[in-house]
């Protein structure tokens, strides 16, 4: 980010608004934030999709001066926010299927393009089962046409919608309704998934990014940069969902903040393929710490700790920093 | 203006007359010269404030027009086979989004066994999709249709397929008379949409519906193609009007107000169908014929006006229902409720197998002597049929069925008749 800000409250690691000029403040710390995505949805108690969605839209919001349109996929986000006769979308917003935002995307943006409306931005938005399984083609294919489309992952690592099975963003040993924690290799096998971020910068489009709602401010700023950009652009956003993680509606933005610190969440930006800034790591945390604030992930910890599968997550921890160079 | 060209150029021209604005291309066969076509058009600047968009699939093809008609702009694709089931979903969704897509289906067989022919059990396969299905008779009807389609379309706020018979017409070079920018202006306004994502006036489109709507909505669906039941017959006479030929409606009827036999057909198979009833109308024949343009709607009154006083009626189907036979028949003979006549269900032509007039005379004379089954095979191969069922019954690992017949038979060429 452009401006170094130097001054943290202590203990928490976040930055009060009131110590900053009013144009590094928070979008959400505006009057006149839009609200994109209302209050009274039906999401749950913690659920971190919700808030970051939240922020992501209402920043882009006013990075385009209110002139957006999101498109959703079908899942948890498109199920508690219009319990139609309620809606929560102040937005122009549409919901098509399950794998298809991305494309449904591109369609509206050629519709802006050829309707002489070219101040309208599009925003694409979808969890990561429609992400990075059902809506994957589609995705791919908006990237390599290079389309004027920001997409939005919120990452919870499952599909939750359905209640909590497995996806192509599911970590290692988390037990999903489909990778039950059961038997000698309890939960979600090593060795697969895929890091869509890193695929989205194999297409060699303008703009990546990770963020996670445990920075908010990071988020906001990426989701701004984004809409400065034409053509296709990625932004993953690590999402906790407390009912499929098995953790505390209040701990949402703690294990949030412990993925990113621990390693397993690497937060970084990458323009035209290249990775241009990672956000460091001040002070790594063992990954048991991230760990065992999840029930998905207490066949780990029984009477006796399996420590075989705890230090192959490590491992993977260590490697993200190694790769990214997040210790400095 | 006359000239001689290919079917699926012909459309092309005619659908870039319409002044899309967004058209999403794939290829499949036989489908891919349409939008070839269209997209020479486009890269030459001759159809102007148009996106024309290579996508990745037919799934995306579909999914990319409904965004673009959900943000207000006039949308066309074309498919065939194949692509139109990767799609289904989409097809679905569109149209009860209730956004007026037009979409050229260039029919064709659907595998396995894989088959680039032409029959209509791609097109049948989403008749109950919530678009309307308009059936060409030929390469002029067919660019026609596409001219009445969108603007049965935004009227209704309602998709249409333009079905079209793979080669036999995509393929196919006819004379067509083309008609002016003017003329199609002057049938065509610009498009006006009932929903739209405007950022100055948001809305929430696709939200979920519970048991407490979701009737209604599908009801709405249906008073839809209800309403085109009317509309399409009125078009056709306007558009009569405008361009000087008479295209489209619900149904054709064919020397069929005296026949006691009457056949019922779609699309090009119309034409075969009628020098047949032509040669037995001149050796004695009380026969006639009836081609369906309009399948979705099903036109049903009028399809009863034109058969009730037949003695039978023979469907000819370019498709099969599975375990069940014909699928026009199951309409026609709703149409026919209350009256007793013999009706009897025809497939043929399955994936490009030729329907000739031989074969068409022979089958009529049979009807009219009622010594038809209730479902028959035109030019069913029945030793290689019964050589496979006995296989069989001989063997339990007989391999792959379709390679085995294929083995037996031989060389294709033989096979055309």
């Amino acid at each position: 980010m452009d401006t170094q800000i130097k001054f943290y409250q202590t203990g928490t690691f976040t930055v009060g608004n009131r110590l900053l000029t009013e144009e590094q403040r928070t979008v959400q710390a505006d009057m006149h934030r839009t609200n994109s995505l209302n209050s009274g949805h039906r999401a749950c108690q913690g659920c971190g999709e919700a808030l970051g969605a939240r922020y992501a839209i209402d920043a882009a919001m006013r990075a385009t001066g209110n002139q957006l349109i999101a498109v959703n996929a079908t899942g948890c986000l498109e199920v508690f926010s219009t319990p139609y006769p309620e809606t929560s979308w102040q937005i122009p917003w549409i919901h098509s299927l399950f794998g298809n935002a991305a494309a449904v995307a591109t369609g509206v943006a050629a519709a802006q393009r050829v309707l002489g409306r070219t101040d309208v931005r599009v925003i694409a938005q979808g969890g990561d089962g429609g992400t990075t399984d059902i809506g994957f083609g589609c995705l791919s294919g908006m990237f390599e046409r290079n389309d004027d489309v920001l997409y939005i992952c919120y990452d919870n690592e499952a599909y939750m919608n359905t209640g909590v099975q497995r996806s192509s963003a599911t970590p290692p040993t988390a037990r999903t309704a489909t990778t039950p924690a059961v038997g000698t290799a309890p939960g979600n096998v090593f060795g697969t998934g895929k890091n869509v971020p890193l695929i989205a910068m194999a297409h060699r489009i303008p703009y990546v990014a990770t963020a996670s709602v445990a920075n908010l401010r990071d988020l906001e700023q990426k989701v701004t940069h984004a809409m400065e950009i034409h053509g296709a652009r990625y932004i993953h956003i690590f999402v906790p969902c407390p009912l499929g993680w098995g953790s505390a509606p209040e701990d949402t933005i703690l294990i949030a903040r412990l993925a990113i610190e621990c390693g397993l969440f690497p937060l970084f930006e990458a323009h035209d393929g290249k990775v241009t800034s990672r956000t460091p790591i001040r002070r790594q945390v063992p990954v048991t710490e991230y760990l065992n604030k999840q029930k998905r992930f207490a066949h780990l910890f029984g009477k006796t700790p399996d420590t075989a599968r705890i230090d192959q997550m490590q491992r993977m921890a260590d490697q993200n920093i190694a790769d990214f160079g997040l210790l400095q | 203006m006359l000239k001689q060209t290919e079917g699926s150029h012909a459309v092309a021209e005619a659908v870039a007359l319409c002044r899309p604005q967004v058209i999403c291309a794939y290829p499949i066969t036989p489908q891919t010269h349409i939008v070839e076509g269209l997209g020479e058009m486009v890269k030459a600047g001759e159809l102007v404030n148009c996106e024309y968009i290579n996508v990745e699939s037919e799934f995306a093809a579909m999914s990319v027009a409904i965004g673009a008609s959900a943000a207000g702009a006039r949308t066309y694709t074309a498919t065939s086979s194949q692509g139109l089931l990767f799609m289904a979903e989409a097809v679905y969704n569109a149209a009860g989004l209730g956004l007026p897509i037009v979409m050229t289906i260039g029919n064709r067989a659907i595998g396995a066994p894989i088959n680039i022919w032409n029959d209509h059990s791609d097109s049948m396969s989403m008749r109950d999709a919530g678009w309307i299905q308009l059936y060409a008779e030929t390469n002029q009807e067919a660019l026609d249709l596409h001219i009445q389609a969108f603007r049965l379309a935004e009227e209704l706020v309602c998709p249409v397929m333009v079905c079209m018979d793979g080669f036999i017409l995509t393929h196919a070079y006819e004379r067509v008379d083309m008609p002016t920018q003017r003329q199609v202006d002057a049938f065509l306004p610009p498009y006006v949409p009932r929903q739209v994502l405007d950022p100055s006036d948001p809305v929430s489109i696709g939200a979920l519906v519970g048991p407490e709507a979701f009737t209604e909505v599908r009801y709405l669906s249906h008073h839809k193609q209800l309403r085109a039941l009317g509309l399409i017959p009125e078009l056709a006479a306007e558009f009569k009007k405008t361009f000087g030929r008479e295209s489209g409606g619900l149904i054709r009827t064919y020397r069929s107000e005296d026949a006691e036999t009457i056949v019922v057909a779609l699309g090009s198979l119309n034409g075969t169908v009628q020098e047949v009833v032509d040669a037995m109308r001149e050796s004695g024949s009380r026969i006639g014929s009836v081609s369906i343009c309009s399948f979705r709607p099903f036109p049903l009154a009028v399809l009863r006006e034109a058969l009730r006083s037949a003695k039978r009626v023979v469907v000819l189907e370019k498709c099969l229902a599975v375990g069940l036979g014909g699928i026009v028949s199951d309409g026609v003979r709703k149409s026919l409720s209350g009256i007793q006549l013999n009706g009897y269900t025809v497939i043929a032509g399955l994936g490009g197998r030729a329907i000739t007039r031989a074969s068409l005379t022979r089958l009529f004379e049979d009807a009219e002597r009622d010594e038809l089954e209730q479902v028959t095979f035109l030019d069913l191969n029945a030793d290689v049929v019964s050589h496979e069922l006995e296989r069989e019954s001989r063997t339990r690992r007989t391999g792959p069925t379709a390679e085995a017949i294929l083995r037996r038979i031989g060389t294709v060429a033989s096979q055309i008749g």
